[in-house]
């Protein structure tokens, strides 16, 4: 609308506007992952056909081939409907085999793009390039995939574009528009500064604290389909019975000592393969994590076999979270994450620095303008009718829990609901005085939490509406869940006395009114 | 009515600057009296084919007289004289300056402010319920993922599409 006018000269040597198809080479790689979805057919045809003898394999070949065949098949004719084109105000897509749709996406509702190489589309020298329009949806744009060097042009292109349209008002000499546009991953003449890195020694203590015996559930997966292809009955107590009498003399033979030592080496091993899974999975994700500042924003590049390079303005945060872990927070580990309408894989926020200490995230913080907590906050803590409320709720479900208990099981069971209700009233007691927030001029603060607190910072002027809501309970006991409207997260503070809220609610409402939408960058 | 029209029409030209708001906790606006009969004429439809579904059941014969269909016809009953004038009556909302409060709900009571700023568009729906009462739903929808379209039902259809004038023309030129 604004003046992309001024922008319209091609900035490189490709045609603007023309219809293009995604890199051929990305036939091989979607032929290649439909390879997988054609294994359990065959294996299924196989045993299917297995009485047969020899001619079980060949029909296995077959069904193999057909299926690969219609795959690559249906994959090229999908790429060859399948056409994008870089205009003046949007990029359009155009799609379908049979019914035909055609997407635009203006440039100005691109939150953000990101580009993404798994293991084989690097061994292709390809990317995914992704649109983000933070719809919610799933209205995105997706290109599977473009060489590296036309990802990159088209990422340049579309920030490009989009300064055009935003600042066309605006004069910004240190930032001159359509400059530079090179092949490579890193856009030449742009100075950066690292906000935030990890080398492979905070990497590697990252790792331990990331222990998971997810590994363990996966085993558990697996021996139901070992029980699947091998006759074994794996579930059969017979089975184990006969194998620990064999074993029992050799056991039996250790002595009291020895026990003790097995059951030591058991725990060792439980530890070193949880730690071993939490750093593998630690090294993958975030391996050479950095995050950058640039003159377009934050730059965020990670991950050792699949690597994402990820930008996002800085204006575009429009909340922030800080989390830690039970065990992390003794050590005063910190994770950062930023709350926008763009997605980041999957999840809604995009962390910024997962493994940190207080004083390496302020400065990230701070670039994000905002400003972490201080002393002179004021801080109130929820309702004590909310405690209350909370600790006989959560108590209640062990409670009711223990009628039956106490009716059927053996004597003295009845006392592990008790006890569960015990823990859990005293845990909200405790917790409650965790569970807080505070405002200031410019930001609203909530923190909850009792050995991981975690807390939340947004701006006053970013957020949407404000709601107060009450369920019957606490329409009777005076207290309300301040509900602010966050773009792209969700903000609640729960519990606060209906005072406190109206009062909190006056005061967020009265920056979000005073500031346009259209002021606040998005 | 009337009265709802001069608050609309007494605002300043520029809703930047934040001028009085008793909108927040002061009087709110009551909603069409229609929307109590629209109300009532819509749990009418729907209590329909459970008091129909209960009288089949009456017929079957498998259960002692009465058991299935009195209560559900008290409760329809209930249903449908008691509750739309609760729920009109507990709903309402307060338009100002440059911000529009909407509250509703009984058991689940909810109270929402949304600036005028902050709102990306405006929708005036009618189905053929309201379209018979002459009201209409008036939705401000939101960025944030909380409260992001925000219904207010039961209004005149010429109030509403004030409203919408009105919120539309603070809106300023977008560039999202």
């Amino acid at each position: 609308m604004i003046g992309q006018e001024a922008h319209d000269q091609p900035d490189s040597a490709k045609p603007q506007g023309d219809a293009m198809h995604t890199d051929p080479k990305s036939l091989a790689v979607q032929t290649l992952s439909g390879l997988k979805n054609a294994v359990f057919p065959v294996i299924a045809v196989y045993f299917a056909t297995s009485s047969t003898g020899s001619l079980a394999i060949i029909a296995a070949i077959c069904t193999g081939a057909l299926l690969i065949g219609i795959g690559a098949f249906s994959t090229y004719l999908r790429w060859r409907k399948f056409t994008y084109s870089v205009n003046a105000e949007d990029i359009r897509v155009e799609s379908g085999i049979l019914s035909r749709t055609a997407r635009s996406v203006p440039f100005e509702r691109i939150q953000d793009v990101s580009l993404e190489q798994s293991l084989v589309l690097r061994l292709f020298g390809l990317v995914a390039v992704k649109f983000e329009t933070g719809s919610g949806g799933g209205d995105d744009i997706a290109l599977l995939y473009l060489s590296e060097a036309e990802g990159e042009r088209l990422r340049e292109l579309v920030r490009d574009r989009k300064d055009g349209a935003s600042n066309a008002n605006e004069v910004r000499a240190s930032e001159v528009v359509g400059g530079d546009i090179s092949a490579q991953m890193v856009p030449a003449g742009e100075e950066s500064s690292v906000l935030f890195a990890m080398d492979n020694r905070r990497l590697f203590t990252f790792g331990l604290f990331e222990f998971s015996l997810a590994v363990f559930a996966v085993l558990a997966g697996l021996t139901q389909y070992v029980e699947w292809f091998v006759d074994f009955e794996i579930w059969d107590a017979d089975l184990w019975r006969g194998l620990a009498e064999e074993q029992q003399g050799w056991l039996g033979g250790l002595s009291q000592v020895g026990q003790i030592v097995g059951a030591l080496l058991g725990l060792i091993a439980l530890f070193v393969v949880g730690s071993a899974t939490g750093l593998a999975r630690t090294y993958l994700r975030d391996w050479d994590f950095k995050l950058e500042e640039t003159p377009r924003g934050f730059r965020r590049r990670r991950g050792l076999l699949t690597k994402t390079d990820v930008v996002m303005p800085a204006h575009r945060v429009q909340a922030i979270k800080i989390g830690t872990g039970l065990l992390r927070n003794r050590f005063g580990w910190r994770s950062l994450n930023f709350v926008s309408l763009a997605q980041d894989s999957g999840s809604a926020n995009h962390t910024v620095a997962p493994f940190a200490q207080d004083a390496e995230l302020a400065p990230v913080i701070e670039a994000a303008g905002f400003r972490p907590p201080d002393e002179t906050l004021d801080w109130h803590r929820a309702s004590k009718l909310y405690r209350t409320d909370s600790i006989i709720l959560g108590s209640a479900i062990f409670v009711i829990a223990a009628i039956p208990v106490a009716l059927f099981a053996p004597a003295g069971m009845v006392f592990i609901p008790i006890a569960l209700a015990a823990i859990m009233a005293f845990a909200n007691y405790y917790a409650w005085r965790f569970h807080r927030h505070a405002i200031d001029h410019t930001q609203i603060f909530a923190s909850r939490g009792l050995f991981a607190p975690r807390t939340q910072i947004a701006s006053r002027i970013k957020l949407h509406s404000v709601g107060l809501s009450q369920g019957p309970i606490a329409q009777r006991r005076g207290y309300a869940t301040v509900r602010l409207g966050l773009a792209g997260g969700i903000f609640l503070i729960p519990g606060v006395p209906i005072e406190r809220a109206r009062q909190l609610r006056q005061q967020v409402i009265e920056s979000i009114a005073s500031t346009d939408f259209s002021q606040i960058n998005h | 009515m009337d009265e709802k029209q001069d608050n609309v029409a007494a605002v300043p030209g520029d809703g930047s600057a934040p001028v009085l708001n008793d909108a927040d906790d002061g009087a709110l606006t009551k909603l069409h009296i229609n929307y109590k009969k629209a109300l009532r004429a819509q749990t009418t439809i729907i209590a329909l084919p459970f008091v129909i579904a209960a009288l089949f059941v009456e017929e079957a014969d498998i259960l002692p007289k009465g058991l299935v269909v009195i209560p559900i016809a008290l409760l329809a009953l209930a249903a449908i004289i008691r509750l739309p004038g609760r729920r009109h009556f507990a709903r309402g909302f307060a338009m100002s300056t440059d911000r529009l409060r909407v509250v509703r709900g009984i058991l689940f009571h909810s109270d929402t402010i949304v600036p005028f700023g902050r709102v990306q568009h405006i929708d005036v729906d009618q189905g053929p319920l309201e379209r018979f009462y002459g009201i209409a739903t008036l939705t401000l929808h939101t960025a944030g993922t909380q409260n992001s379209s925000v219904n207010l039902p039961g209004l005149e259809h010429a109030l509403a599409m004030d409203m919408r004038e009105e919120i539309r023309s603070h809106i300023k030129r977008e560039s999202i």
